[in-house]
Formats: C-alpha cells, structure tokens, sequence
C-alpha cells in the first residue's frame, strides 16, 4: 500500500479504530475487571488491575456448578444438532430430489415457519411440555429448539442437494441403488460441507438460546450457561468483580468456537438469510 | 418395480387384455403412487416434529385465546373475543406496539445504514479488514442474555464503566440511571442491540457487495462517475436483494425481542421498555392469566404473519423462488 493511498483513507481507518474500540471495549473491560477484587474495581475502574487477581477465574472454574452449566449447554447442543440436521437431512433430500404432488405446500409451510418468532409460541409450547412431562427434562429443550431450527436447516440443505447433478442419482439408480442408499452412501457424503455449515448454526443457536431453557428448566439440574448467568449476576450482585469473570467464563466458549469456525458460520449466517 | 410387462393379475369380466397404452398408463401411475410415498416418508419425521412442536402449540394459542384460563385443567371458560379486545384497551400492550415502531424505526434509520457504510468501508483493500470483519460479528454470536449481563453491569448507575468514563472525560451530565431512567432506557437498549447486531447485517451486505461484479463499478469508474455516483447508482441497485432480507430480518428481530430487555430490565422502569414477548412472559408465566397471555402471542403471530405475507407480496416479491412463487400462485 502506498504512502499517499494511507493518507486518502485516514479518516476511514480513524473511523474504523473508534468503531473497533466502541466492540472491544466491552469485552475488554470484563476481561480486565474479572482479575480485580471488587474493591478495586470501583477505585479503579478502567484502569489495568493493581496486581492480577486470578481468584474470581479460579474460584468459578473449581466449582462443580459452573461446569454442570458447560456439561448441559454441550449436551443439548449436541443432541439439538443431530436431531435437527437428520430430520432436515432427509426432508430437504426429499424436496431436492423428488418432484411429487404436495411438495410446494410442504416446502412454503416450512419456510413460513423461517418467519415465526419463537416467542409466539412459547406459552402453548410450556403447557404443551408439561402436558407430556417434558419439563426439567434435556428432550423438552432439544426437541422443541429442533423443531424450531427445521425451516433454516432444510432450506440451506436443499439449496446444496439440488446442485448435486442429475446423473449421479441416474446412475446410482441404474446400479440398482435404492433412494435411502442412494441418500445414506452418495448424498450425505457429499453434503460433508453443508450438513457441516448447518450443525454450526444448530450448535450456536441451541448454546445460545435463553427462552426455552428459562421455561423448561424450574430446578437447576439442567441450567444452561445463559440461564447460569443470569442466577449468578442475581446471586452476587454485589460482588462486580466475580460476576465479570463468571460473564467472560462464560463467553469463551462461544467466541473460541467462533474463531474456529467463523468460515461455516458466517458462510451459514448469510446463506441461510438470503435463501430463506 | 412395477414393470408394464408383468401379466395382468385382474380377475373379473373386464379381465381382458387390455390395449397397451392404458395398462403401460396404469404402471405409470402405479409407479407414481410409489414414488410419491417414498417422497413423502422422507418428510414424515421432520412434519412429524414441526407439526407437534410448532404447528399445533401455535393453534393451541389460538384456542386458548378465547377463555379466561389460569393454565391448570383444560380452559373452561369462554369469553369469546374479550381478551382481544382487553389487549386494545391495555396501555402495556398498546405500548409495547409502539416501542416495537420506535425500536424498528431506528433500526432502519441508524442501525443498517451504519453496518452499510461498514461494510462498504470493508469491502476495499484495507488493511486490518479481517480483524474488523471478525470483531464487528463477534457481539452476534454472543448469547443475548449474556450480553444483556454484561451491558446491565457496564451502564449501572455510578457504578458502571459507562459513567466512569463519561466522568473521566468531563461529561459527568451525559451520565445518568440509563437502564432504570424512563426517558432513556429505550435509547440504552437500543445502544446495546446496535452492538450485538449490526455485524450481522454488515456481514450480509459484505456477501452482497461481493457479488457485484467489480467490471460494472468499473465502467462507471471509466464514464466519469465519483465515489457517490458509483454507490448510489450502481452499488445500491445490485445490493437491493440483500437490502430487502436484512431489513426484514431486523424488522422481525424487533417484534421478538425479548433476553436482552428481560436480563437488563425485565421491561422496567415501569412498563417503559416492555416488549410484547416480555407482555406475554409477564401475564403467562407470573400473574396466570394463560388466556390472555395466548391472546398477546396470537396478536404477535398475526403481526408477524401480515407483515410477512405483505412484504412477501410487495418487497421480496423479485428476489425469492419457492416460497414466494408458490405464495403467489395461490394467492392470486
């Protein structure tokens, strides 16, 4: 880059810096207070710590609570996923490959589904729990965010199999291959990218999620890592410092999760959103 | 497989050999039938679990609706559309309608064209842009509840770091309650949803922009066009499609807004940023008024199904296939 290019984009990369500082700050600022003491913390607010106090950090990961949260939040993760990305696997198969009567209807049922709020149907989806015995159980989060991730899942998914070409089924067809073998041994190992793309976003979508998790789970067996958060910033609400480094304990996960795959979930993000 | 060769097994009067075309028509339509139950097992989990997880709580909403219903038993007590007309008549309600206007209204006005310019910004050989890119999406994937924690703490009355560094700078008198002041709390939550979301909507313009062949910026390059020209008459025409989805995206975001405002202030000071998922958690899940609380999660899903099926129609009518010719091959 030029010298006399830098200088025509001062003022962009000025911007830029003040806009990354107004993102990093936050975080920097968490990061920072969870290694004060709350004393500390409201002499020196912004400051650097005086000396490194690791005992917030250390305090939390040494209590079985903090990891019950992890345990649970990957759990249900994991198990919205493969629930999710198999249902929508074959579904999507099915509206990719197929031309049969109904599959319009089907399809726009689904993609309206894209459209709806989760929250509309919280309250019915709660009796609807406790009717069947679903709450305080993992199933009673995993199905229902499975559910609700069924829209954006088979649309991403169909879009992939239908580049797939023709004559590759054709073919298989003609080597006797029947439609499930031909879905289990030839698509599926193919769509290794896409399937790939969508467990991402299931696996964000379900740690996230604080909705359900609220509704379902009344005692803390099963408390995922946003419910966690939220109890504990009420629990100690005075002790700013610890709260800080239970919040940043908190964030690692997803932001190192991020970092490694930033490619399927951006890919994802903006796929999902454009072809939905 | 059904093979047109195979010997008729009819019995009968008519048991005849029938002329070739129709009985090769009858395979045809055998294999037909066949294929479409193979099809339609492959759909058959995926209805099974959206049928029972979404589809039928959400007309169960609708049901329970029309009963005065505290949520134990099964509702009893008809009152036709009195919920209805109650949440008209309800100043909570009838606010969180308007803070759901206001919320979308800055969101279009400073929140996508600030993650545009953004990404407009970015989309140039820059350095340092693939640390940008990274931090502004970071906030995204972030749980909501989470950074609602985190904002609660940062903007506490004295406390926070937000008046710790308006007061270091000498502007004490911008600091204040922000999350518990009536008159600013909408404006702080509106501060944190700018920055946990715009990297979103900046990441799809990016995708966007990308798309546009760089020959066409060029050639107006070569006719004479400045930065300005360029922008609006070739970059936003092209970028349009992705406008239109982002736009919709945010829209809907709005009305379903509810971790951030529960952990920062549960729709407090007094109702004055209560949404109406927070409405609706409120009456549903503390005060036991299910029937009612299912009136205000039908008025969220006729909302969102109106303002769906109508930007459908008029806005996204250009960009989408599927979903949308169907829609208007029913429709219309």
């Amino acid at each position: 880059m030029s010298d006399r290019k830098t200088g025509r984009n001062l003022p962009l990369h000025l911007v830029l810096v003040a806009v990354g500082a107004a993102m990093a700050v936050p975080l920097v600022y968490a990061v920072l207070s969870g290694f004060k003491t709350t004393d500390e913390l409201s002499r020196n607010p912004i400051g650097l710590p005086e000396s490194w106090v690791t005992s917030n950090y250390t305090d939390i990961l040494g209590t079985a609570a903090f990891w019950q949260l992890v345990g649970s939040s990957t759990l249900i993760a994991i198990g919205t996923t493969v629930v999710v990305v198999a249902v929508s696997a074959l579904a999507a198969f099915s509206f990719a490959r197929f031309a049969f009567r109904g599959r319009e209807v089907l399809f726009t049922l689904f993609t309206l589904g894209l459209m709806f709020p989760f929250a509309v149907a919280a309250l019915p989806l709660f009796l609807l729990l406790r009717q069947l015995g679903l709450l305080d159980n993992p199933l009673g989060v995993i199905l229902p965010q499975a559910a609700f991730g069924l829209p954006m899942t088979i649309v991403i998914l169909r879009g992939f199999f239908q580049q797939i070409p023709p004559e590759l089924e054709e073919a298989a067809t003609l080597d006797g291959c029947s439609p499930l073998a031909f879905f289990w041994r030839i698509l599926l190992p193919m769509a290794r990218p896409a399937l790939g793309t969508v467990s991402v976003l299931a696996v964000v979508a379900s740690w996230n999620n604080f909705f359900l998790p609220l509704l379902v789970f009344t005692d803390s067996t099963w408390w995922t890592i946003p419910i966690g958060v939220q109890q504990f910033q009420g629990q100690y609400s005075a002790e700013y410092a610890r709260v800080f480094a239970y919040l940043v304990l908190a964030m690692v996960p997803a932001l190192a999760f991020y970092s490694v795959a930033e490619r399927q979930l951006v890919g994802g993000l903006t796929a999902g959103a454009t072809k939905g | 497989m059904t093979s047109t060769y195979l010997p008729d097994k009819r019995s009968g009067p008519d048991a005849g050999a029938p002329p070739p075309a129709a009985e090769a028509a009858r395979g045809r339509g055998r294999r037909r039938t066949r294929l479409w139950l193979t099809a339609v097992a492959f759909q058959v989990p995926a209805l099974v679990l959206f049928g029972v997880l979404v589809l039928l709580p959400m007309l169960f909403a609708l049901y329970a609706s029309f009963f005065r219903w505290g949520g134990f038993g099964m509702p009893e007590n008809y009152i036709g559309v009195d919920n209805f007309t109650r949440l008209l008549d309800d100043p909570v309600f009838v606010g969180d309608l308007w803070r759901c206007l206001v919320l979308v209204l800055f969101s279009l006005v400073v929140q996508l064209p600030f993650a545009l310019a953004l990404a407009v910004a970015l989309n140039q050989r820059i350095r340092g842009r693939a640390v940008y890119r990274m931090l502004f999406f970071a906030p995204y994937i972030l749980s909501e509840a989470i950074t609602g924690v985190l904002f609660a703490m940062i903007f506490a009355p004295d406390q926070g770091l937000a008046d710790h560094v308006l007061g270091a700078v000498g502007l004490d008198g911008l600091g204040g309650e922000w999350f518990a002041d009536p008159s600013t709390v909408m404006a702080t939550l509106f501060l944190v949803m700018t920055w946990k979301f715009f990297g979103f909507h900046m990441m799809l313009y990016l995708a966007g922009l990308q798309s546009i062949p760089a020959e066409l910026t060029e050639a107006a390059l070569i006719d004479g066009a400045g930065p300005w020209q360029r922008f609006r008459h070739v970059t936003l025409p092209l970028l349009a499609p992705t406008l239109r989805i982002s736009v919709f995206l945010s829209i809907i975001g709005s009305v379903q807004l509810f971790d951030l405002v529960w952990v920062t202030t549960a729709g407090g000071p007094d109702h004055h940023s209560e949404t109406m998922a927070v409405t609706m958690f409120q009456y549903g899940f503390k005060r036991y008024q299910v029937g009612y609380a299912s009136a205000i999660s039908v008025a969220m899903f006729v909302i969102s199904l109106v303002f769906a099926l109508a930007y459908q129609r008029f806005v996204l009518r250009r960009d989408l296939e599927g979903a949308t010719t169907t829609l208007r091959g029913g429709g219309a």
